[in-house]
């Protein structure tokens, strides 16, 4: 077995344990692991941004609110199938992301934080105030769709494989773009942005096509949310949503594919157990679980598999008998 | 015009608190690159300290003293235990124990003293100042002076006394600060102490206004997060500045913008903070950091 083969096999591996778990959990326990891909799209499109390209920003609750609401208003006022709300709801995010990303040019750091911020703070406000399209703050209640073809599936369980192919799909695409040309170009603008210009890359374009793709992803996965929890309401797209995103893909691993799959899973079920462990005081233990995460591991859960990967290659490296490449070098770097 | 000059006031009054705030964080900034999140937290959890002093029967002012060297001190244990282990990770993970910080002093509060409401004294007598037709609260006035002789204080420590110099310079460049022998890890917790103390000023003069429960200073540390951006991170006195703009402004546009209402208001001053950075991307006072490539 090749070196290359091995992450394939991995992948596919875990492709058929989800493939498995429809059929083996309850529904709740279902709905959870639906919303978990659903953030992990929302972490993927977040990271590119912040972590493969180095802008800020504690606004994608909006995108992700966005997306909501555009595939909410076209089910609910035009009867539009949800399948292509899905598609409709990432474009326009991109285009909205792109010209968001024009102005947010000139920002960098907090600076561009702020602004960012202010979005996710202006979207739920303004979505009431458009009360005709939005139905204010009584939000727009949906029905869960049902699955097609006749499959022998429950709404639940078909939205759970919905999601599926939806990650699957974005995150081989995102994988192909950061990996390729682009995702390096992206990389070198985050690492040292007159040298990527020097370099003959158009950091503005750049910066803002990666905006525009981030916002879109945001947006698909806001899409699908309005189908999976069958309600869209101002209230749930607030500041913490998009504080959620980013503690996520901090705890998952900036720059990291798989990190966003890692961080979703820590923003879905860590503040339950933290419930569990504490009634009177859960977002304590949560707070607590946060700190102690960044101690254990500094570049997130990503970053600590990939370190201890390089350290268990390196020995295996001094133990055999011929000298060869080290895996250290060969391994992408932690930052 | 009365009610201009009425709203100018009172806007420079709530200004005044998102000054001590964004002071704060800015000085949290300038030392280790990173923006607290939890400065609003520790901030309303010293002022339920106080709070707890004066139903046990202390006197005002012996309880804001009191508070203020608690606040200095919790600032310092929580650089020294929580920040310091964080020390070389990146800046967005320091920002998510920040992020921590704040869960986990509003989730403690809320669990000590509850999620009630609970009013808090003023220091001030309750009787308006009265200069012609415009009726000034003594609160307002009250708070605008304390913040003032708190910047003055400041200004004072950092411009006149050795430490503050050290301060400074640990700031503005560790290596060379460690090598002339400044202490610079003791200058981040000095730092902390003190920002924490600015936090628990501004929360003992804003709960009398909010009243006092455990998320009393969400509002005014994103105010003061605007502030600081607004004025320049890289400069305390932009902050301040950028403080009292952001409280005037806040309270004229809530006032004369008749179908922004209180609902929008945030979003407008923010949208018009943005306008500003847009011009001038680093904040009005703030220098741009020039990098060797």
């Amino acid at each position: 077995m090749g070196p290359r083969a091995r992450p394939i096999i991995g992948v596919l591996a875990l492709v058929a344990v989800a493939c498995a778990l429809p059929f083996t959990l309850t529904n709740f326990r279902l709905f959870q692991f639906t919303q978990v891909y659903v953030y992990a799209i929302a972490i993927l499109g977040l990271n590119m941004l912040t972590g493969y390209n180095g802008q800020f920003s504690l606004g994608h609750g909006a995108f992700y609110a966005i997306g909501a609401y555009v595939s909410a208003i076209m089910m609910d006022k035009w009867d539009v199938h949800y399948a292509w709300t899905i598609p409709v709801a990432g474009v326009l995010c991109l285009v909205v992301g792109f010209l968001f990303g024009l102005p947010a040019l000139r920002l960098e750091g907090l600076y561009l934080a702020l602004a960012t911020f202010s979005l996710a703070l202006a979207v739920p406000q303004i979505l009431k105030y458009f009360e005709h399209w939005t139905g204010g703050s009584q939000g727009i209640v949906l029905s869960k769709p049902t699955a097609p073809f006749g499959l022998p599936l429950n709404p639940d369980q078909w939205l759970y494989f919905l999601t599926l192919a939806v990650l699957i799909v974005l995150f081989w695409l995102g994988a192909n773009l950061l990996r390729g040309r682009v995702g390096r170009a992206i990389v070198a603008i985050r690492d040292n942005h007159i040298a990527a210009e020097a370099m003959g890359i158009n950091t503005s374009l750049y910066k803002s096509l990666v905006f525009g793709v981030s916002a879109a992803y945001t947006g698909v996965a806001g899409a699908l949310s309005a189908s999976v929890i069958a309600f869209v309401a101002p209230d749930s797209f607030d500041v913490f949503l998009s504080i959620t995103l980013l503690i996520g893909s901090v705890i998952g691993g900036l720059a990291s594919i798989s990190g966003a799959v890692f961080g979703a899973l820590f923003i879905q079920f860590v503040p339950n157990w933290a419930q569990d462990i504490s009634k009177a005081a859960p977002w304590a233990i949560f707070g607590v679980f946060l700190i102690v995460f960044m101690y254990v591991m500094p570049f997130g859960i990503a970053g600590a598999i990939r370190l201890l990967w390089i350290r268990t290659q390196r020995s295996r490296v001094a133990l055999s008998p011929e000298p060869r490449e080290t895996a250290a070098s060969q391994a992408p770097r932690a930052t | 015009m009365d009610i201009f000059i009425q709203q100018v006031v009172s806007g420079l009054a709530t200004g005044g608190i998102y000054a001590s705030v964004a002071l704060a964080l800015v000085m949290i900034y300038q030392a280790t690159d990173v923006v607290n999140f939890g400065q609003g937290s520790m901030a309303m959890f010293a002022t339920y300290i106080c709070w707890a002093m004066l139903n046990a029967g202390v006197p005002y002012w012996g309880a804001f003293a009191a508070t203020l060297a608690i606040a200095f001190v919790g600032g310092v244990v929580v650089e020294r235990v929580v920040i310091r282990p964080v020390e070389n990770a990146p800046i967005l993970s320091v920002v998510i124990v920040t992020l921590g910080l704040l869960v986990i002093f509003t989730s403690i509060a809320g669990w000590i003293w509850t999620y009630v409401q609970k009013p808090f004294p003023s220091p001030f007598p309750s009787k308006p100042l009265k200069a012609g037709n415009i009726v000034l609260g003594a609160h307002d006035v009250g708070q605008i002076g304390v913040t003032l002789i708190v910047l003055l204080c400041i200004y004072l420590f950092f411009r006149f006394t050795p430490l503050g110099l050290a301060m400074r310079a640990a700031a503005h460049n560790p290596v060379s600060s460690r090598l002339v022998g400044i202490r610079v890890g003791r200058m981040l917790a000095l730092g902390w102490g003190l920002a924490s103390v600015f936090g628990a000023v501004a929360g003992m003069m804003v709960a009398p206004i909010l009243t006092l429960e455990p998320n009393m200073m969400g509002g005014v540390q994103l105010y003061a997060f605007a502030a600081a951006t607004l004025g320049g991170f890289s400069s305390p006195g932009g902050a301040v500045l950028g403080g009292f703009i952001v409280g005037v402004v806040e309270n004229l546009v809530g006032t004369y913008v008749s179908f922004i209402g209180t609902e929008l208001k945030l979003t407008v001053a923010l949208a018009m903070i943005i306008a500003v950075l847009l011009v001038k991307p680093s904040g009005l006072f703030g220098t741009t950091v020039v990098k060797r490539v």
